[in-house]
């Protein structure tokens, strides 16, 4: 029975599904026999992330198409090239989804730029971040090799886990090909709430309830009001709703969060800070926005770089110029030496003669 | 056997004069931090897998990171190589000593340094115990979530190594999921922490890459591990049928009904009767096989979620499905379990233990096809596993005292991972690699894949001295011992479907 269902589901996704392996292949060989730097490009949604992108373009839009997809599996491997609202239609069809609810900053975004963007929208920390799903894939090393890191099946030991750390790595190690992605199935009911609350307040409401095993998917607070989301099965949403009280959360408010459109995510300069939730940040004029339970803040803020990077780390946390750097400016929190000189270490690994995306995440690397 | 390292194909260092590497670490250590004659070096000379066994030039008992530090570098200058050891319960062989090596216990680093209950953290210390992080945290209502067999005596820093798993991973993940930040001593003596405080930090997610390396990257010397809070409700179904094969068909049946159950476990006849026999857990021993489903969350929920898993059985064949009448029916059902490994002392002096991973849709069709193995091989094989996550344990029975019987299952467990590869899967999926399936791993990756490994270790240990001849197989030995790749499908088992 299974077969049968997997069949019509691949042949319903057949007429987008295009193989450019070998074309992308002789690129990345030909640009490593010159040492010429290639600027990977899935849907082009993110080209703002990041520093700025060198060198020839490597288009990875025709590479598309779901290679496999066994609903029972809980996996669904496709092209780095497709389409990722393809995918999220294709797992809404048998009630999945991707568990960690990347933004889709436009209709051509695609699975690769995600993965190699390391998004990951409201339900992180419930539910993981983009590297706890990826289960394998297949990238194009510098010197146009093909690797299969990792497999399709959650409990996987063998080998060193080189796969996890191609989500976020903006391209910096190879081509994705190919990716396998756990799925998760999606919540039966879902309801949101809303409070007047100022952040410390809301905060502890937070920090409170996380201490419970409760049916928590979100909690973000837009600078006046904390918005609550609740998903799993129907009697524990409807039993934490009707504790919890509030109000209805507006509707749209997390499909804008998470695809960025609300409020300050708008902005043409745009800091993101990733802290601990439970830490107290000094007050910074600007519009702040909390996702991920107080974990991540976007911020609008024309305050000093230096000054928004050290109310970071003063916390243990990190600042990203999210968007809008001006030249010379950098995107993220420098790396201590040691760590840097790992990070090159590791990228000639993959890439000896450093030809992908060189400098998008830190100048000579 | 494979405690047998081969100069020719296997990265190892001549060993140097022990007086000149004890005279070294001597003045690094404790008066008792250091091990150097044989009766003391014995407990060291093998883990989890007792079949292999080698001795380490000596022994070091490090006190804290900067003691791991000192040994290191002066590892690095000697060229002598490194083994690191947590609690010594592994099942590969990936604390098995190298010739000539420093053996290093990370036992004595093993205190709770902190928890912070409202952020759900710990920070601890390689050597503490698995187990002991949950009993430390049980008084705020957290737990930590990874729960290998050997929780009770396993330390957290080879959970770290190895990736560890356990029954609930399926819905609470492996130790990469649970862990965020790491601090780390390289061969050369730096110290490096990967991860941090918050969900992420920038550059590359090196605390993934780090976690599973088995001790061939860097020895990790302090660990933050994020904490769940503990379920109200917890509920375990017991079905059993008549065929093995829809046993499997009722694993795939119960996650496409969209239900991720805390742990979802088989165990056919074999297995189950050698089990009721030691534990009298009360499972109906004519079963062909039985499935043990547990669901956590609240309380109503709970209770319908269930309902839906008995009726999935059901609708999949099952010959009795039974709910465990209270906690104390749910304790034993899970006792019984736990002591099935143990239990097949009744069934033969020894056992040696496979961990393949494959697709769930392909649990019939591989259970089926490893009782054919078995035959051919002229040994039994019992199953008790992760059918959830699709991670076999098949367990090859044999007697080490008759002749040839340890080679025949070393054979059959070679031909059941190679299987599991050809099947879409992987050799393994919580035991690590270690040295025990290191020729298994010339099956499951290319010769560009290997190198791409060895490459990635010499981005953090250049000289090769950390756990040299584990895990990552040289292309010397993969031309000398390993089989066929059949990475692309080509090679065995050509007769069945697979993707």
């Amino acid at each position: 029975m299974f077969t049968r269902e997997r069949r019509r589901l691949l042949t319903s996704t057949a007429s987008r599904s295009t193989d450019r392996t070998e074309a992308l292949t002789k690129a990345v060989r030909a640009a490593a026999a010159e040492a010429r730097p290639l600027c990977i490009v899935g849907g082009d949604t993110k080209a703002f992330h990041g520093r700025a992108a060198v060198g020839e373009r490597l288009e990875m839009a025709g590479h598309q198409g779901v290679v496999d997809y066994e609903p029972s599996e809980l996996v669904i491997t496709a092209r780095a090239g497709t389409p990722l609202l393809q995918i999220e239609a294709l797992l809404a069809r048998n009630t999945q989804m991707l568990a960690f609810e990347p933004p889709i900053l436009g209709p051509t975004s695609t699975l690769g730029g995600v993965v190699a963007s390391g998004f990951s929208g409201s339900r992180r920390p419930f539910a993981g971040a983009v590297r706890d799903s990826v289960l394998g894939v297949t990238v194009l090393n510098g010197k146009g090799e093909a690797l299969r890191l990792g497999g399709t099946v959650f409990k996987n030991v063998a080998g060193f886990d080189g796969f996890r750390p191609m989500a976020g790595s903006l391209g910096c190690l190879g081509v994705l090909l190919e990716i396998s992605i756990r799925v998760a199935p999606s919540p039966a009911a879902e309801t949101s709430r809303s409070f007047e609350l100022d952040w410390p307040r809301a905060q502890a409401m937070i920090t409170a309830l996380m201490r419970r095993p409760v049916p928590l998917s979100g909690a973000a607070h837009d600078g006046h009001r904390l918005h609550l989301r609740l998903s799993g099965a129907v009697g524990a949403v409807e039993a934490m709703a009707a504790e919890i009280g509030g109000e209805a959360t507006p509707e749209g408010f997390w499909s804008d969060l998470r695809h960025r459109r609300l409020g300050p995510l708008a902005q043409p300069r745009l800091w993101r800070l990733s802290v601990p939730r439970t830490a107290t940040l000094p007050e910074l004029p600007g519009l702040w926005l909390r996702d991920w339970a107080g974990g991540e803040i976007w911020l609008d803020s024309e305050a000093p770089s230096e000054r928004i990077r050290t109310i970071a780390s003063d916390v243990g946390g990190h600042a990203t110029l999210y968007r809008g750097a001006r030249t010379g400016e950098s995107v993220f929190t420098p790396l201590p030496d040691g760590l840097f000189a790992l990070h090159r270490r590791l990228k000639t690994a993959f890439d000896p003669a450093g030809i992908f995306n060189p400098g998008r995440m830190y100048e000579g690397l | 056997m494979l405690d047998q390292f081969d100069d020719r194909v296997d990265p190892i260092f001549a060993p140097i004069d022990p007086a000149r590497l004890i005279a070294a670490l001597r003045p690094l250590m404790d008066a008792d931090g250091l091990v150097t004659k044989v009766e003391g070096m014995r407990v060291y000379e093998t883990d989890g897998l007792a079949a292999y066994r080698g001795m380490p030039a000596v022994v070091a008992l490090p006190r804290d990171a900067e003691q791991v530090r000192a040994v290191l570098m002066a590892c690095a200058d000697l060229g002598v190589a490194v083994v690191a050891r947590g609690a010594g319960t592994g099942l590969s062989g990936g604390a098995l000593p190298s010739p000539g090596c420093v053996l290093l216990s990370l036992s004595r680093m093993s205190r709770i340094l902190s928890i912070d209950p409202e952020a759900r953290t710990a920070r601890v210390q390689p050597g503490v115990r698995n187990l002991a992080i949950s009993d430390a945290v049980a008084q705020f209502g957290l737990f930590y979530a990874p729960d290998p067999s050997s929780q009770l005596a396993c330390s957290i820093g080879g959970n770290v190594a190895e990736n560890a798993g356990g029954v609930h991973c399926l819905k609470y993940g492996l130790t990469v999921h649970n862990i965020q930040k790491l601090d780390i001593v390289t061969i050369n003596g730096e110290m490096l922490t990967l991860g941090g405080d918050a969900l992420d930090t920038p550059g590359f997610d090196l605390t993934a890459l780090m976690t599973g390396s088995e001790g061939l990257l860097a020895v990790v010397t302090e660990i933050t591990v994020r904490l769940l809070p503990t379920p109200t409700h917890a509920q375990v179904i017991l079905a059993a049928f008549a065929d093995v094969r829809h046993a499997g068909e009722a694993v795939a049946a119960i996650i496409a009904a969209g239900i991720i159950p805390a742990g979802l476990e088989m165990m056919d006849r074999l297995a189950l009767g050698a089990a009721e026999a030691h534990t009298h857990a009360g499972y109906p021993t004519d079963a062909a096989a039985i499935l043990l489903c547990e669901l956590d969350g609240a309380d109503g929920d709970v209770g319908a979620e269930l309902a839906r898993v008995a009726a999935v059985c059901e609708t999949s064949g099952a010959t009795q499905v039974r709910l465990a009448r209270d906690e104390d029916e749910r304790k034993l059902f899970w006792a019984g379990r736990k002591g099935a490994f143990p239990a097949m002392g009744r069934l033969a002096p020894d056992y040696y233990c496979i961990d393949g991973t494959i697709p769930r849709r392909r649990l019939p069709d591989v259970l089926e096809a490893i009782e054919r193995l078995s035959g051919e091989h002229g040994l039994a094989v019992a199953n008790v596993f992760h059918a959830g996550d699709g991670n076999l344990h098949p367990l090859i029975l044999y007697d080490a005292n008759r002749d040839g019987e340890i080679e025949r299952a070393e054979a059959l467990g070679g031909a059941i991972l190679e299987l599991c590869v050809a099947m879409g899967g992987t050799i393994t999926g919580e035991h690590g690699v270690g040295r025990e399936k290191i020729n298994q791993m010339c099956v499951q990756f290319s010769s560009a894949e290997i190198e791409t490994f060895f490459a990635i270790k010499a981005a953090f240990d250049p000289i090769g001295l950390l756990n040299p001849g584990k895990a990552i197989p040289t292309l010397a030995r993969c031309a000398e011992y390993g089989s066929m790749h059949v990475h692309a499908g080509k090679a065995a088992f050509a007769h069945l479907d697979r993707f």
